[in-house]
């Protein structure tokens, strides 16, 4: 009874892919001579929607643009980019399921997908098991290096370093005290273990940090803790997610904790599209560290922004995860081209290497499959953007990290075979 | 002196946000005894109602100059919004589900789910216009002579009310969406109110820094509570309350209205979710999720409290407020620093936020252990029990 159960269900599996496969093969159109489908895999409803609604947009945006430039070209044919768009729900385990969905039944080359870092680590088994490709658009704590993820985003040493690094040094509280704030979940408590050893190493002291659980906005305590701490004004490197921010700093500014009373705050998750929901007024003095600001000065940031205002109208903003999102689209389309296959196996070796001139500046894939990139300290102005303050030259990744106490001495490099995900270098 | 008065103000600033959250679910589920998983969107809608309230008087011109005291007016917008709305929830599903709490659960946590994805998906202004529709809708016949609205000419004055209010609403809704741009589109987008400058910044006092937005909170609930405690012990319509959850077959053969009473009831509860919802919109941001970030305390402070007993909430709330001081912010180690090591060590690693939610909660899981029925447990006979 049971066996007779499961064939039916392969069977009714089996055929609803044949006839997926033949809709999606049977529509190719205009000057192309054939179509490829990708997949997008995003948080449309549920908390997390509002930022990952805004990546599936630039990514939709950048398959536009490369399909009017006449698509993928794999061995003399021209392929168009159609793509598939999952909704993973703000829950974790959907992405994984959602996962299965495009690469079993869709039969997608290539999935670009993920915000937070719990939605990755779901997906991870998926993408290991089935040998398929995942493209990972977020800044995020690193500590992982798998040859089935190509990860677009900052690790540490390209967002937190360089700005713990100013602070203590170079801003106006440079030689005081720090306080680390966060969220309540790996991000931030991986990113503050590697901002202690940092500071320890500059010579610096920690004097507290607090971890905010997701969904609380009672930040009372914590500001009592805070003015206990730094009596009279410091550093206060801030991992706070989303609407959690707007409680922060609207109560730390009602309780004196203000860049003119000496406090100054280091963001690493407020980005142009925060500061807007925020509000300026809240914001203006305390600063962000990102790969991408809108406000860089130059023909490919601002071609960028105007296309992004162009197709989804003139009030939004383009920010360095939607920067991210972008350039993987394009950095898989060259690495196709270049592998002359849409074959995954081919595509990975091809990958590394590529370089693209990306709205932050030249970027490129690293044996470790993270992207080198430029870091940009930025102070948050009363028109609700970044006044740009430093940039470094392109800074490697470090998909293990190298102040972080486990995994000192670490590297990963996927194109050599004998080292792979954690060799001791 | 410094340190007791500072932690003292804390506490009372948390647990003002916890009280002024509870105080509509402790008439709501206290009195009433309905579980109303949709308390939390009414408070959401309270806090999109200051939010609109703010949007108004910035862009309507003969508004502007009294900008600074928006928060006032949408604090009476707040209570009606979510007042309507709650009536609304009690004549079409609640009253179904008297006196079977698992129905009243599940539909009320379907209606907050609804509401929830209602204010993602259709635009505020034309939200704003639906609230304006059933608030005319719903009170408007209670303007109009008795004798009117008997018969075929009551049918016929009824239809001609709901329609001038369903067009009151479409002008309203109409005319918000060209006069705010923002409010003419749906999004899924947290929303901001900010509070006008005379609001913003704190009053130095002794060293301590007050902030003025936690001072206006504990000043609304303090309101909102004497209002309360007024209404049900002084006025003809709370004395009917309080004989209704009392013994309400009783109090409907001594001529009570007994529907009546679950109206008004189920009326105020909701209404002062409304004038939380301006509070916590005073702290943080208002999103389609603000409402459920509060709920779960709320029932916490009510059970705590003993169901049915206001003192008990207010008790409730403000030892959960210096509880949550006192542990998360570290003040034991403040007061006393030389305490032994392992009880440092102990009280050390609870005082985070995270750490000290546990250990609040786990001492509420005690407390209720050994006082299953809460601080102070209804005396005398209830019918139902």
């Amino acid at each position: 009874m049971k066996l007779s159960k499961r064939i039916f269900a392969g069977l009714a599996t089996a055929s609803l892919a044949v006839t997926v496969t033949a809709c999606g093969g049977s529509d190719s159109s205009g000057n192309f001579d054939d179509t490829v489908t990708v997949g997008i895999l995003h948080s449309l409803s549920g908390t997390m929607a509002i930022s990952e609604s805004t990546l599936v947009d630039t990514e939709k945006m950048a398959i536009e643009e490369i399909n009017a430039a006449g698509g993928v070209t794999v061995d003399g044919k021209s392929y168009k980019i159609e793509y598939i768009v999952e909704d993973g729900a703000s829950d974790w385990p959907t992405f994984a399921e959602k996962s299965k969905k495009l690469i079993d039944q869709d039969g997608v080359p290539v999935v670009f997908g993920g915000w937070t870092s719990a939605s990755r680590k779901a997906m991870l088994p998926v993408y290991e098991s089935k040998d398929a490709f995942l493209y990972y658009p977020i800044q995020y704590e690193a500590q992982e290096c798998s040859n089935n993820i190509f990860y677009t985003g900052a690790t540490p040493n390209q967002q937190s370093e360089p700005a713990t690094d100013f602070m203590y040094k170079r801003s106006p509280a440079a030689g005081g005290d720090f306080f680390l704030v966060g969220s309540d979940y790996v991000f931030p408590r991986t990113s503050n273990t590697i901002t202690k050893a940092q500071v320890k190493q500059l010579g610096g002291k920690v004097v507290g940090e607090d971890y905010l659980p997701l969904g609380n906005t009672e930040v009372a305590p914590i500001i009592s803790k805070i003015k206990v701490a730094l009596p009279d004004g410091g550093i206060i490197i801030n991992t706070l997610n989303g609407d959690q921010n707007v409680a922060f700093f609207k109560q730390i500014q009602d309780a004196g904790i203000t860049p003119s009373n000496g406090y100054y705050v280091m963001n690493y998750s407020i980005a142009e599209e925060e500061i807007s929901t925020i509000g300026p007024e809240f914001l203006e003095g305390h600063y962000g560290a990102w790969n991408y600001m809108m406000s860089i000065d130059t023909p490919a940031s601002k071609k960028f922004a105007k296309s992004f205002k162009k197709r989804w109208g003139s009030d939004r903003v383009v920010a360095d995860p939607q920067e991210s999102a972008y350039n993987m689209v394009y950095l898989w389309k060259q690495a196709v081209e270049d592998a002359g296959t849409f074959d995954d196996n081919a595509v990975r070796e091809a990958l590394v290497g590529q370089t693209f001139d990306a709205p932050q500046g030249p970027v490129e894939v690293m044996a470790n499959h993270h992207l080198s990139q430029t870091v940009r300290i930025g102070e948050i102005n009363a028109e609700g953007g970044f006044t740009i303050l430093e940039e470094t030259g392109v800074v490697e990744p470090q998909a293990w990290n190298q102040k972080h106490p486990s995994s000192k001495g670490y590297a990963c490099d996927w194109t050599d075979p004998k080292k792979g995900e954690k060799y001791r270098m | 002196m410094q340190l007791f008065l500072e932690s003292l103000f804390n506490g009372v600033a948390i647990g003002s946000v916890l009280l002024v959250a509870a105080l509509g679910l402790a008439i709501v589920f206290g009195l009433m005894g309905v579980i109303n998983l949709a308390h939390g969107e009414l408070m959401m809608l309270g806090a999109y109602s200051t939010y609109i309230t703010q949007l108004i008087f910035k862009q309507v011109s003969f508004l502007k100059p009294f900008y600074d005291s928006y928060v006032i007016v949408a604090i009476g917008i707040a209570f009606l919004v979510s007042g309507t709305v709650g009536i609304l929830l009690e004549r079409t599903v609640i009253r179904r589900l008297y006196g079977s709490p698992l129905e009243t659960l599940l539909a009320t946590w379907g209606v907050s789910l609804i509401l929830q994805q209602f204010v993602r998906s259709v635009p505020l202004a034309y939200a704003s216009g639906l609230v304006i529709a059933l608030f005319f809708g719903l009170f408007s016949p209670l303007f109009i002579s008795d004798d009117l609205l008997h018969g075929a000419k009551g049918k016929l004055i009824r239809a001609f009310t709901w329609g001038f209010s369903a067009l009151l609403g479409v002008a309203t809704g109409g005319i918000l969406s060209s006069l705010v741009s923002k409010l003419s589109r749906a999004s899924a987008r947290n929303v901001d109110v900010t509070a006008p400058s005379w609001m913003r910044g704190g009053i130095d006092f002794v060293g301590i820094t007050f902030p003025k937005t936690r001072l206006l909170i504990i000043l609304i609930t303090l309101i909102s509570v004497l209002v309360v405690i007024f209404f049900l012990d002084k006025t003809a319509w709370g004395i009917r309350i309080r004989a209704v959850t009392q013994n309400r077959p009783m109090s409907d053969c001594l001529g009570i209205s007994t529907e009546t009473v679950d109206i008004i009831t189920f009326g105020i509860g909701s209404g002062l979710a409304g004038v939380a919802g301006v509070a916590v919109s005073l702290l943080g941001s208002v999103g389609p999720n603000v409402g459920g970030n509060y709920i779960v305390g709320c029932f916490m402070v009510v059970v705590l409290g003993g169901v049915g007993n206001l003192l008990g909430t207010i008790l409730a709330s403000f030892s959960i407020g210096i509880m949550t001081d006192l542990i998360g912010a570290g003040r034991l180690l403040t007061i006393w620093p030389d305490m032994p090591s392992p009880l440092y060590s102990t009280i050390d690693f609870f005082a985070t936020t995270s750490m000290a939610r546990v250990m609040i909660f786990a001492l509420i899981v005690i407390f209720l252990q050994f006082r299953p029925t809460g601080m102070f447990p209804q005396k005398g006979r209830m019918v139902e029990s």
